[in-house]
């Protein structure tokens, strides 16, 4: 019988330490999910391919499912429920960008990141980035024009409020 | 009011914050996890399933094989939940390991050891149908079905529909001129982002609790007490939002195997959920198909006669794709007009995953054999493409394939979206140009039309309660699959009640316990059948509000108005009660209270449906047919065949637009994932019909950044029994994007593209003059 | 998820990782050295990959070493692919790590994760084949350096217990001419139909493969029939394509005829844009 590899982890998400325990073995994706009740961030393919697991680690997009939990120990996560009313957000809901809204979260993380990052991008690197996500059922246009809407506005929209 | 307005959807904020919950999202402590043992073989016979190793795993609590279990499809029981005897394709479910956490059930499954002894695997339609072709459904003869399902024994043909219109012999005889062509693709799938899941429960008093990502939860209730002889009244489903389903969840698979889980375990909680890769081959898939279209036309083009043969790749099963054979047959020669027709339409048994509906339920593939073979007549009678469509374009007055005869309401104006689409798209200017040495541009485009072919008794049930304000509840048992359908129907009841549809809310979820029943939420029905029920409701909460404030007011029902949150008399409004003062019962001054809740109750039911005559397909399988004209702009690359399809077009009659934005993200949210399928969604199989690319990352849809322009509007000729003249949209985007696509590269690249998907290799292989057989 | 048990380890020195390794190989344990993780978390999931223990070299300051001093640059393998591109020091390899799965995707992906792992494309090794760079690899015999084609030749040789550092590229290959392109079977992000990366050094083309064979290389044969300036442009190609090594990927991506026909072009392209007169 293997011996159990569960360990106790202090995670900083969404700008609040929670400790938790689980397995060396558990990807982040899985104790976001199951152990912190996180549910923002989604199982797509657990593959890395579709990007609706994708969080934020110190800032930067990373696909969950393909990350272990015990490797962001030190680090700051941020998922979608961390996120409130910001300007991505408001973006997305006024133009339209999701239906299902399985993809949505892990777009807007991806979205917000890149709108950080890159204040000032163009369309080649605004491609870059979120051909990373994909969605299903919008044509992306919609996605489109709400990035686009919060680059132009950017920086005069505050953000309320976000770790 | 609140109609022909972008109404922000109800659940927006929910699914912008990662708080919107889906059917995986929701944990219970104690809860059994399931995992799917399956065949790695696409047809063998199953020698031995050993557990033994499997069993030893700690945490595993039971294991369930195929062995005495009823046999299940919707209109021909050929389909075991989990396989016995015999696996039919690659993928399929051979045992059910349930342990207490998932990562238990991986290992365990992974242990399980079946000896199988491979068949040989049959790959396309025709294969299946040669003379010596092994049977996949030996006992096809024996099998249970519906009244209007004809299965043939001993072959592979699980159904065949015939359409049988006018005289073929004065058709051809009329024909100056014939075409035949060819088209097929492979099986291909639906990818939603949340793949399906399940869970269920058994209470001691009886009760199954099922949870399921589904589009129909009430026929999940209805088929677990079909198969398995429970009472109807003891399994309550629950569907919350659902991430995506085109069609894929309509089907009912992992419920099945969720229920038998359950009592493998006494009853105990149990998920079923799918990773990827079972999700896109285990769990049923979009149809795969070969046909034959040979038409004759007059010399000035008008068409007389249409020969059509579809062989359905349906798969191992015959499930729902017997239907989606049939909704081809019924719709088979596109939005036109001819008069003498011949169709049949064969559901194909293959050893390839079985086939669910997809977006479009036959359509997209029936346009793309039909369109394909006008591009070719428009060809050969040297006319323009756009004027042969426009000549024949389909009208009130004329009849469909199944002969219901067309008028203003049934069908829309296909003539007004020809020219619209003529229009937008500057068709006259040009339609195929050489930019330089390399780069041609060309323009492709194709109709579109649908009715659904769901069940002639099929109805949706909406029930409207109050709260304390004023504010009203819409319970409705369509499932919120992103259709935004759910919003609709709040702006519809908002209008009726001449209310603010922010004071309007929807229920979200359905509890097939609490929610009236909606059929399934499939076929672009829902705005129309629950629209229809939430005016009814709507209709009976008035009454009711009058009934009391005649009382309140001493004023006849007849004088009064609702509107506004208040019952008024309607030649003086400052005579009034306001609405919330009586929603839940009126109280008298002097304490007495009348009335009590009202309670808004309405439901639909499709009339006048038949079901096809075996022998000439006559019928009445929809209430409307909903056209459209599509097109695509694209440029090739003569070099190396690759392409950029720089933009697409459709131009949709939808009787009138409820929500411009929703109704334009559904249309090129459709259309988007027609130009996915035709330009590079297919599962590859390797000899022995084994899928390949059963993963995104081999399985590769479009993603961002290569979207073309999207140039969608809309006419309105309404639909006089509809909600406000509404039809529904939600598939028809897609019908008619592979046909313009393959007709744009046709035409582009000089050479006949037949086969989907359009891959630069495919149009290289076309213009070497490699043979590709279909037949 | 990964459905075996593993235990993380981080270590902070070379020393430390090697030491780790062997510690566990002693405890008959079979461990792992894990750059990004990507692949190692996604394939454990198939049963493709199996592990006892995984020994994160993310945080030994050598292999994050990204340095540019006036005669080498010095890469760490542990580097994501999307920190390189955005540093920018080698602009050959930013194209070719630019390319590989996607942009959230390479937040993780290290460049000697890329180089070493199981998925034989390896496009960020052909930079490194066509500028001759030295690979720092450690092991349980210290750390050595030595020429990229004695330690991968098709794919990297590494011994038990042994891992890339890092890479270390001479200066002056960073600014020569260069030619990159990836043709997938269709669309932008996936797997590589075929993907050519070429340099202009003293007048010689050097090209690189990734996508025609279940390898990524670089072929001196190739190389000298693509130079034979005495011979038509078309049969310096067709010399070309047929010192290839053989057999040409069949596969779901694409036909080993339309391989051919791509890269026939590219060969084609890249003469004519690094000026093979």
């Amino acid at each position: 019988m293997e011996a159990s590899t569960k360990c106790e982890m202090q995670l900083l998400v969404n700008g609040e330490t929670k400790s938790v325990v689980a397995r060396q073995a558990d990807t982040l994706l899985f104790v976001l999910r199951n152990e912190l009740g996180l549910t923002g961030a989604k199982p797509g393919c657990l593959n890395g391919d579709c990007g609706a697991c994708t969080v934020l680690v110190d800032g930067i997009p990373i696909k969950s499912c393909m990350m272990l939990a015990i490797e962001t120990v030190g680090k700051a996560i941020t998922t979608s429920e961390g996120l409130h009313n910001t300007a991505i957000q408001r973006a997305f809901v006024e133009h339209f960008a999701f239906q299902c809204g399985y993809c949505t979260p892990g777009f807007i993380m991806n979205a917000f990141a890149l709108i950080e990052r890159h204040p000032d991008a163009d369309d080649s690197i605004i491609q870059e980035w979120l051909e990373s996500n994909i969605c299903r059922c919008t044509s992306y246009k919609e996605i489109e024009a709400a990035v686009k809407t919060v680059l132009a506005n950017h920086p005069s929209i505050p953000n309320d409020d976000h770790f | 009011m609140a109609i022909g307005k972008s109404i922000i959807r109800k659940e927006a904020w929910d699914k912008v914050t990662g708080r919107a919950k889906y059917t995986n999202d929701f944990t219970e402590k104690g809860m059994l996890h399931a995992k799917l043992v399956t065949s790695p073989y696409a047809h063998a016979r199953i020698r031995a399933i050993d557990t033994k190793k499997a069993r030893a795993i700690p945490g595993v609590r039971a294991i369930i094989t195929g062995e005495g279990l009823p046999l299940t499809g919707e209109d021909l029981r050929d389909r075991p939940p989990i396989a016995f005897d015999k696996v039919r394709y690659h993928g399929e479910v051979v045992a059910v390991i349930v342990a207490d956490t998932l990562v238990q059930a991986e290992k365990a499954a992974n242990l399980v050891h079946v000896a199988y002894e491979p068949l040989p695997a049959i790959g396309t339609p025709s294969e299946a149908l040669k003379e010596d072709a092994p049977l996949i459904h030996e006992q096809l003869g024996s099998y249970q079905k519906n009244k209007h399902t004809y299965p043939e024994p001993n072959t592979n043909i699980a159904h065949r529909t015939k359409i049988r219109k006018g005289n073929m012999e004065r058709g051809w005889a009329e024909s100056d001129v014939v075409v035949e062509t060819r088209v097929s693709f492979s099986p291909s799938d639906h990818i939603a982002m949340e793949t399906r899941c399940a869970t269920a429960e058994i209470l001691p008093d009886g009760q199954i609790m099922i949870s399921a990502s589904s589009q129909s939860p009430f026929m999940i209730k209805r088929l677990i007490s079909t198969y398995f002889g429970e009472d109807a009244g003891n399994i309550v489903v629950h569907t919350p939002l659902v991430g995506g389903a085109y069609g894929g969840k309509a089907p009912v698979q992992l419920e099945l195997l969720a229920y038998l889980a359950a009592k493998a375990v006494r009853g105990r909680k149990v998920r079923v959920w799918n990773t990827r890769e079972e999700d896109m081959i285990t769990s049923p898939v979009h149809i795969g198909l070969e046909a034959a279209v040979k038409l004759g036309a007059t010399n000035d083009g008008y068409i007389k006669a249409a020969e059509i043969l579809f062989l359905f790749d349906g798969g191992a099963y015959s499930d729902k794709a017997i239907d989606v054979s049939r909704a081809a047959a019924v719709d088979c020669t596109g939005p036109y007009h001819i008069e003498n027709v011949w169709c049949d339409s064969l559901c194909v048994y293959t050893n390839h995953p079985y086939a669910a509906p997809f977006r479009g339920f036959g359509h997209s593939e029936q346009a793309f054999a039909i369109e394909r073979a006008l591009d070719l007549l428009a060809e050969k009678l040297d006319k323009d493409k756009w004027e042969l469509r426009r000549k024949n374009a389909i009208r009130p007055g004329h009849t469909t394939p199944t002969q219901v005869p067309l008028n203003r309401s049934n069908v829309g104006d296909l003539p007004a979206c020809l020219d619209r689409l003529r229009e937008l798209m500057e068709w006259d200017k040009w339609q195929r140009i050489e930019i330089d040495a390399y780069t041609v541009q060309a323009k492709g485009i194709s109709c579109a039309w649908k009715t659904s072919t769901i069940d002639p008794d099929a109805s949706s049930g909406v029930i409207l309660t109050f709260n304390s304000d004023g504010s009203v509840n819409v319970i409705s048992g369509v499932v919120e699959i992103g259709t935004g359908t759910k919003t609709i129907l709040a702006q519809i009841v908002a209008e009726k009640l001449k209310m603010d549809v922010h004071d309007v809310y929807v229920k979200m979820d359905i509890d097939t316990q609490t929610t009236p029943e909606h059929w399934k939420t499939v076929g672009s029905r829902g705005t129309f059948m629950a629209g229809r029920a939430a005016l009814a409701a709507a209709d009976d909460a008035i009454r009711q509000l009058k009934a009391i404030a005649a009382c309140i007011l001493r004023a006849p029902a007849d004088d009064l108005e609702v509107g506004g949150g208040k019952v008024f008399l309607r030649d003086d409004p400052s005579i009034y009660v306001p609405v919330k003062d009586i929603a839940n019962g009126y109280k008298y001054p002097n304490g007495n209270a009348v009335g009590g809740q009202i309670i808004g109750r309405g439901s639909y039911i499709l009339r006048h449906m038949t079901p096809l005559d075996k022998e000439t397909g006559a019928g009445k399988p929809g209430p409307e047919w909903t056209v459209g004209a599509e097109g695509v702009e694209i440029e090739l690359n003569r070099r190396d065949y690759t392409y950029k399809i720089l933009k697409a077009f459709a131009v949709i009659d939808i009787g009138k637009v409820l929500n411009p934005k929703a109704a334009l993200g559904q249309v090129m949210g459709a259309m988007s994932m027609g130009l996915s399928f035709a330009s590079r969604e297919t599962f590859l199989f390797d000899r022995y019909e084994r899928v390949l690319n059963p993963q995104l990352r081999t399985y590769r849809p479009i993603r961002f950044g290569e979207h073309p322009e999207y140039i969608v509007e809309f006419i309105e000729t309404p639909q006089i029994d509809a909600p406000y003249g509404a039809r529904g949209v939600g598939e028809h985007g897609l019908i008619g994007m592979p046909a313009a696509l393959a007709n744009a590269l046709s035409l582009a690249a000089e050479v006949p593209l037949n086969e989907l998907p359009l891959f630069p290799e495919q149009i290289w292989r076309k213009k070497k003059g490699d043979i590709h057989d279909s037949f | 998820m990964i459905p075996f048990e593993i235990t993380y380890h981080r270590p902070r020195s070379i020393a430390e990782a090697v030491r780790l390794f062997d510690t566990l190989q002693q405890q008959g344990k079979k461990p792992l050295y894990y750059g990004g993780g990507t692949e190692i978390i996604t394939l454990s999931r198939l049963h493709l990959v199996a592990a006892d223990a995984v020994i994160d070299i993310k945080h030994i300051p050598e292999c994050r070493a990204l340095e540019s001093n006036p005669h080498e640059l010095v890469l760490g393998a542990a580097l994501p692919l999307a920190a390189l591109e955005e540093a920018d020091p080698f602009p050959l390899l930013t194209k070719a790590a630019s390319e590989v799965a996607d942009r959230t995707a390479r937040n993780q992906i290290t460049l000697g994760g890329n180089i070493c792992g199981q998925f034989f494309y390896r496009e960020t090794v052909l930079p490194f084949l066509l500028s001759d760079s030295q690979a720092v690899i450690a092991g349980k015999d210290g750390v050595r350096q030595c020429s990229i084609h004695d330690v991968f030749q098709r794919h990297i040789r590494l011994k038990p217990g042994q891992f890339l550092v890092q890479m270390k590229v001479d200066r002056s290959y960073a600014s020569l001419p260069h030619f990159h392109r990836k043709r997938r079977k269709q669309g932008k992000v996936g797997y590589p139909l075929v993907t050519a990366a070429a340099i202009k050094k003293d007048g010689q083309i050097r090209v690189a493969l990734s996508g025609m064979c279940p390898f990524p290389f670089r072929s001196t044969e190739v190389e000298e029939r693509l130079n034979a300036r005495h011979l038509s442009l078309h049969d310096r190609i067709a010399g070309a394509i047929q010192a290839l090594p053989r057999p040409i990927l069949n596969d779901i991506e694409g036909s080993a005829a339309y391989r051919l026909f791509v890269l026939e072009q590219m060969f084609f392209d890249i003469i004519e844009e690094l000026g093979g007169e």
